[in-house]
């Protein structure tokens, strides 16, 4: 299993009594709670622990985008890959992702990403989202073309980079009579594409289809619904004629790795209910703008999902549901391998800054992963039994 | 009153209708089609048509339906295809800013336009608040100025089927997300509406604020303005009998 460090750069100085005057860490939290000063040591702190990850080893960082939050201050993620293209060695620099619908120009991202690809010589993994419900907020974009967008610019991107230019594109939201990209990416035929998702079946299927066969990620939810997505993923694989490897699929999830099972729990217990409780609060109405989902989607996340995601969340039914994966080092690896033969995932993205969690912990935290961790899960994945698709669960 | 589908241009609608005379075609605002008290009181005189809106209730968004203005193309072709001549076109909110658009396109088919709380138009001193953050609570509470018809409304909104209340969010999305519930050209095109035109507007309007009159009766020669003192937004339902006499009394007097 390879493993990444995904870093989302929240706002981690954030008073946690703004809940008492604000009901949303996004989009309309007055940005009074952010202090100039506190966001320069951030951005310098997190950079740092970016690239400290790769000198230990890390198969690859993770950067990725959201908009006038606390819970991320990267709404250019690119600006921080490419701060990390220059000063990181060996690790991929996975971007998950560029918001798509949001961008009135996909030539720009196609560009973007191909220097991006050049800057780090052919190290960046590139990310496509259609960004959650809040970003139609920041953004203006009307949340009713938020899918149309998605997959038009998701084409007009991919043929940028595949195609020689230059050639016209005329969709029915973006339109350009000359595409023709200087410069072309270095990975040949184009950077790897992962989508990241909290298991929408479509997007499970879109990702898998013959002809895309792109790294699906599950994102931040407990592991029977990653199951359940991986699952789906493998069968769509079979259907379309192939046979899909562990590399295909990758996992999101907050870990915390301590001197011991206490100490590990008694650390992160603050940090990982402030990230989703505090950091991960909006309501409704911005989490799910008109027309962002089907009628469908919306109506059974309104009946599930957000019932869960509304309870005040603790560490210890977090790490029940598999939420969170916290413990000593043996307790951690133990974890993390039996998911990784039990989901067939090949791709561990580890959440190891966490909200609040201070430098000195998530330093710890890095550390302590690398070394006793990250070897033994390494040498794990080589041992990952093929998986074979699975009937489907009714 | 009788529930019917009619097809145009390979759309299909609902609409509702009753009673007799010359017609009103009335427009609904955000909050979906409803029969109105409003509707009820005209369709003493009036033969009352009260279509609901492409991709609202159980329609799906057609293709076409980019904006207003494609909306308004739409109840143009509708107007020629019932044989509709002399009509009384009524909007309220967003309906109001559908009549508007439709008038700036073409008034041959029309004899009065009376707009009740339009949106469509801003003012920078009287900007919308953000009608997709509301909860169904604070948009009931805005729509009135009597809390306990908002109340009241909220009861038989929570009555009604979830599909139609989401999906007439979507439509309304399609129409009014960016720019918000308005339409920065408008302005330049009002002059266009030739036939007499009555504004009508609550005071207290938290939902389309009532500054936003004066670009309306500025560019509409024929405009007449009644404000409506201690009203909120939902005026066919909160004001049905103020707005229905005075709507009879322009009826009559926009006749020839």
């Amino acid at each position: 299993m390879k493993t990444f460090f995904f870093h989302l750069m929240p706002y981690a100085d954030l008073d946690l009594s703004y809940t008492e005057r604000h009901n949303s860490a996004w989009v309309t939290l007055p940005n009074s709670y952010f202090d100039r000063a506190v966001g320069q040591k951030l951005y310098a702190r997190y950079i740092g622990e970016l690239e400290l990850a790769d000198q230990l080893g890390f198969d690859g960082i993770c950067v990725n985008e959201h908009h006038q939050t606390a819970y991320g201050l990267m709404p250019a993620p690119n600006l921080i890959a490419a701060a990390l293209a220059r000063s990181t060695k060996q690790a991929k620099i996975a971007i998950l992702g560029r918001a798509l619908p949001l961008v009135s120009n996909p030539v720009a991202v196609a560009e973007e990403f191909a220097m991006l690809d050049q800057m780090s010589g052919g190290r960046i993994i590139t990310g496509f989202v259609r960004g959650i419900g809040t970003e139609y907020f920041a953004s203006g974009v009307n949340p009713t073309y938020s899918h149309a967008r998605y997959y038009e610019a998701h084409e007009l991107i991919l043929r940028a980079w595949t195609e020689v230019g230059p050639f016209r594109y005329h969709g029915r939201h973006y339109q350009f009579d000359y595409v023709n990209l200087w410069p072309r990416p270095l990975q040949q035929p184009h950077p790897p594409v992962w989508i990241p998702s909290q298991g929408s079946s479509e997007t499970v299927e879109w990702c898998a289809s013959a002809q895309r066969k792109y790294t699906y990620l599950q994102t931040f939810s407990p592991v029977k619904s990653a199951k359940k997505a991986f699952d789906l993923y493998r069968q769509v694989a079979e259907r379309e004629g192939y046979e899909s490897q562990p590399s295909q699929l990758g996992w999101a999830i907050p870990t915390y790795v301590a001197e011991t099972d206490e100490i590990a729990r008694r650390e992160l217990k603050p940090h990982i209910e402030a990230f989703f409780n505090k950091f991960l609060h909006y309501p409704l109405e911005m989490r799910m703008p008109p027309g962002y989902s089907s009628i469908a989607s919306t109506k059974s996340l309104i009946e599930s999902k957000f019932a869960f995601r509304m309870m005040e969340m603790t560490a210890e039914n977090l790490i029940e549901l598999g939420m969170v994966v916290a413990g000593s080092a043996a307790t951690v690896r133990e974890r993390l391998a039996a998911y990784a033969r039990d989901l067939g995932v090949g791709n561990l993205i580890a959440m190891l800054q966490i909200a609040t969690l201070p430098a000195e912990l998530t330093e710890k935290n890095l550390r302590l992963f690398a070394k006793d961790v990250m070897p033994y899960l390494r040498e794990e994945g080589a041992r990952t039994p093929r998986r074979v698709a699975e009937p489907a669960t009714p | 009153m009788r529930e019917a589908t009619i097809e145009v241009a390979g759309t299909k609608l609902g609409y509702r209708e009753a009673g007799a005379g010359a017609t009103v075609l009335f427009l609904h605002g955000a909050a979906g089609a409803s029969w109105d008290p409003l509707l009820d009181q005209l369709s003493g005189g009036y033969r009352v048509l009260a279509p609901e809106h492409p991709g609202f209730g159980r329609g799906q968004i057609p293709d076409w339906m980019m904006s207003v203005g494609d909306v308004a193309f739409f109840y143009l072709d509708l107007m020629q295809a019932l044989q509709l001549r002399d009509v009384h076109l009524v909007g309220h909110g967003l309906g109001g800013w559908i009549a508007a658009e439709i008038a700036v396109r073409n008034t041959g088919a029309l004899a009065s336009l009376a707009l009740l709380a339009p949106a469509g138009v801003e003012t920078r001193e009287a900007m919308f608040d953000d009608i997709f953050a509301w909860t169904v609570e604070e948009f009931a509470r805005r729509q009135f100025h009597d809390a306990k018809l908002a109340q009241e409304w909220q009861r038989q909104q929570a009555e009604l089927d979830i599909d139609i209340g989401l999906q007439n969010r979507t439509a309304l999305a399609r129409l009014g997300w960016n720019p918000r519930m308005h339409n920065p050209q408008l302005p330049y095109w009002l002059h266009r509406i030739d036939v007499p035109t009555l504004l009508m507007w609550g005071e207290d309007d938290q939902v389309v604020p009532f500054g936003c009159h004066v670009p309306f009766k500025r560019e509409i020669r024929r405009a007449e303005l009644v404000a409506l003192p201690r009203s909120g937004h939902a005026l066919p339902i909160e004001r049905a009998n103020e707005v229905g006499t005075r709507l009879d009394a322009f009826f009559r007097g926009a006749k020839g």
